[in-house]
């Protein structure tokens, strides 16, 4: 069975587990989603699930996406996601929920980022910054030399420096899963995930368990 | 609405620890796991600081070791590791963080008792 699902991050807190430590855990409302779409490698040229999450209402969605969902008979849902999967073991119109993860397991979580807006080095890429004393002015943060001299004469491409950071799509690989609750579909991860509270949350298999 | 449902998985409220104020005398009794066994073990000092804040709330216990080497340990309020919690008495203090008993040993580092 494809392990994969949609999810909306609520926040962190702490929980003890049964040793009585306190471990940082992330909570997520995740699925019920619907399977919406299967691609296949003969018709599309690759194997992934497209699942479905959050229900809305048929009103808020343009008549190409409800045509989408209606050709399979789904509800209405707010978000389409596709999970690449090597074996396609799954039907259309099946429902996915935190059952198929079990405690102790491992996952891959993604979610876009908070935004920094425009960041600086030291912030952005950890650079170290200038002295704090011995005469220094202005230079406590400045990222330094940006390269070379007359030759090469410019900045190479890509060569690290202050501006826009995060808002980007992060994976953070092998969350252990510490707590499922069935009755609210609540997915508790050890760890931080990335993204503010409300944000949208993917969840899949661990690559490396 | 999030915030209820991030308490509703933290852990509940201990029963056994009772009101616990800054320069009140406390042992602190801790469930300590060795191997397949397990044993009560009693850390005893002044409390010089409570952090009310929900699931994390704490709480720091101070006491001189042998050789007047001062002890500090902090433990979590809702911890299930903790047995209980015995107040045995109350100080007169006029601060919420005690840290000047840090630098004080001996006479000057007692405080008056207050009774109710």
């Amino acid at each position: 069975m494809m392990k994969g699902l949609i999810g909306k991050k609520i926040g962190m807190t702490q929980i003890f587990d049964d040793q009585g430590v306190a471990q940082p855990v992330t909570l997520i409302e995740a699925g019920p989603c619907y399977v919406t779409q299967i691609r296949q490698p003969e018709k599309e040229g690759y194997s992934s699930v497209q699942l479905g999450f959050g229900e809305i209402h048929e009103k808020r969605l343009t008549g190409g996406q409800l045509g989408h969902l209606k050709a399979n008979d789904i509800s209405p849902l707010r978000i389409l996601r596709e999970f690449r999967v090597k074996k396609l073991d799954i039907n259309v119109g099946e429902k996915l929920t935190v059952d198929v993860f079990t405690v102790g397991e491992r996952v891959d979580v993604t979610g876009i980022s908070k935004g920094k807006g425009f960041a600086g080095g030291v912030k952005r890429y950890g650079f170290r910054g200038g002295p704090k004393t011995h005469g220094q002015s202005d230079r406590h943060r400045a990222p330094g030399s940006r390269g070379a001299g007359t030759t090469p004469g410019r900045v190479f491409k890509g060569a690290r420096g202050p501006g826009h950071m995060g808002n980007n799509q992060v994976t953070v690989q092998a969350l252990k899963v510490v707590l499922i609750d069935n009755e609210r579909n609540l997915l508790g991860l050890r760890g931080a995930v990335p993204g503010s509270k409300g944000g949208l949350i993917m969840i899949k298999e661990a690559r490396k368990q | 609405m999030s915030d209820q449902i991030l308490k509703s998985v933290e852990a509940p409220v201990n029963e056994n620890i009772p009101q616990i104020r800054s320069g009140d005398i406390v042992s602190v009794h801790l469930k300590i796991k060795e191997g397949d066994r397990e044993r009560i073990q009693e850390f005893k000092g002044t409390v010089i600081r409570k952090r009310n804040s929900g699931n994390n709330a704490n709480f720091t216990v101070r006491r001189i070791a042998s050789n007047g080497i001062g002890v500090e340990r902090t433990f979590l309020l809702r911890s299930p590791r903790i047995e209980k919690v015995v107040v045995e008495r109350h100080s007169k203090v006029r601060r919420a963080q005690l840290y000047f008993l840090r630098e004080r040993t001996g006479k000057s580092a007692r405080l008056k008792e207050k009774f109710n």
